[in-house]
């Protein structure tokens, strides 16, 4: 049976990785033709070296890098919450990823709540 | 202008001289094709008479980071700032040099091209973690200003909290909607020029003294 292979990776197993090692996990499977779904995205010192890494790895006539999306950032909250991460200067946390080979995987639309993305076989 | 502000303003002057701050190290920011070379030209012309470094409209003319050391620049206003400007390739996740062929250059040159690009842009990340102190990021205001490397970028901009000014550049084109742009990123100061017709510059440079001053 031909098809795509689709990874769902949990924010638990994230969680236990390096940032190193997330990155590695990510090129290993994508550029085996796969799809990648990140359940929580990469922190944007990870985003900046996955960038770094992909350039590396890319080649003529093979890997030709990364096509990647993800929801925008939710918007610090009212409240507590909110008013604390606004003063802490956090970063309101990084969602759903979607990551795959430039060469198979298209986006099509972006909303805030919806990635609509199309997948074709190598 | 505040008392606060003022106080603030001396005190980052008194600071600079006891401690011989080096210069600002200004890095221009964009995806392929934003502009980013013509912008660094013009500002470098503008301020020294000199030239960065060539322009085409082939992404990725520029694959090397170019740093163009002292250059002053003042405010309509008279503040002033004197700062480094990085002039860096454009950043981007794919590169393919089939892309290339399709402007004409035979596979040979595309494919060095496609070689020198991804170093490129392993390059201006690594200048951006270590070596930059302010960044404009330059956008097409004829493009999408939402897309993945745009949002991606302006998140690792504002991790590492670095100053930042959004340049809506192309103006100057029939299809420019600076105001997308605006929306797209309210948290930042936007300016809008033609980089390459020089419009409405004098704001980006009031706007330069005033955020990396």
């Amino acid at each position: 049976m031909q098809g795509i292979q689709i990874d769902l990776i949990s924010e638990e197993r994230l969680a236990r990785l390096t940032p190193m090692e997330k990155i590695r996990l990510i090129l290993d499977d994508v550029k085996q033709g796969n799809i990648v779904v990140l359940e929580k995205g990469l922190a944007p010192e990870e985003a900046s070296r996955l960038i770094e890494v992909t350039m590396m790895e890319i080649s003529p006539d093979g890997f030709s890098g990364i096509e990647m999306e993800t929801y925008p950032a939710k918007e610090a909250g009212a409240g507590l919450s909110g008013l604390i991460s606004r003063i802490s200067g956090r970063q309101p946390g990084s969602r759903l990823t979607v990551i795959g080979p430039a060469n198979q995987l298209r986006m099509i639309r972006k909303d805030k709540d919806l990635i609509s993305a199309w997948i074709s076989s190598r | 202008m505040s008392f606060l502000v003022k106080t603030k303003k001396k005190l980052s002057r008194f600071l600079k001289v006891f401690f011989k701050k080096r210069r600002a190290r200004i890095g221009i920011y964009g995806p392929p094709n934003a502009g980013k070379t013509t912008l660094a030209n013009r500002i470098v012309r503008d301020w020294t008479g000199d030239a960065m470094g060539p322009v085409s409209e082939i992404p990725h003319e520029t694959r090397r980071a170019r740093r163009k050391e002292n250059i002053t620049i003042t405010g309509l206003n008279g503040n002033s700032v004197d700062i480094d400007i990085v002039d860096t390739p454009g950043v981007t996740t794919k590169i393919d040099y089939r892309e290339f062929m399709e402007y004409g250059l035979e596979k040979d040159e595309a494919v060095k091209r496609a070689r020198e690009a991804t170093e490129g842009v392993a390059e201006a990340m690594h200048w951006l973690r270590e070596d930059i102190d302010g960044v404009i990021y330059m956008l097409d205001s004829t493009l999408d200003p939402f897309l993945q490397v745009n949002i991606m970028m302006v998140g690792i901009i504002e991790s590492r909290k670095l100053p930042v000014i959004i340049v809506a550049n192309k103006i100057d084109l029939p299809d420019a909607s600076p105001g997308r742009i605006k929306s797209a990123f309210p948290q930042h100061p936007v300016v809008s020029i033609s980089s390459l017709e020089g419009s409405n510059v004098e704001q980006l440079y009031e706007q330069m003294a005033e955020l990396f001053g």
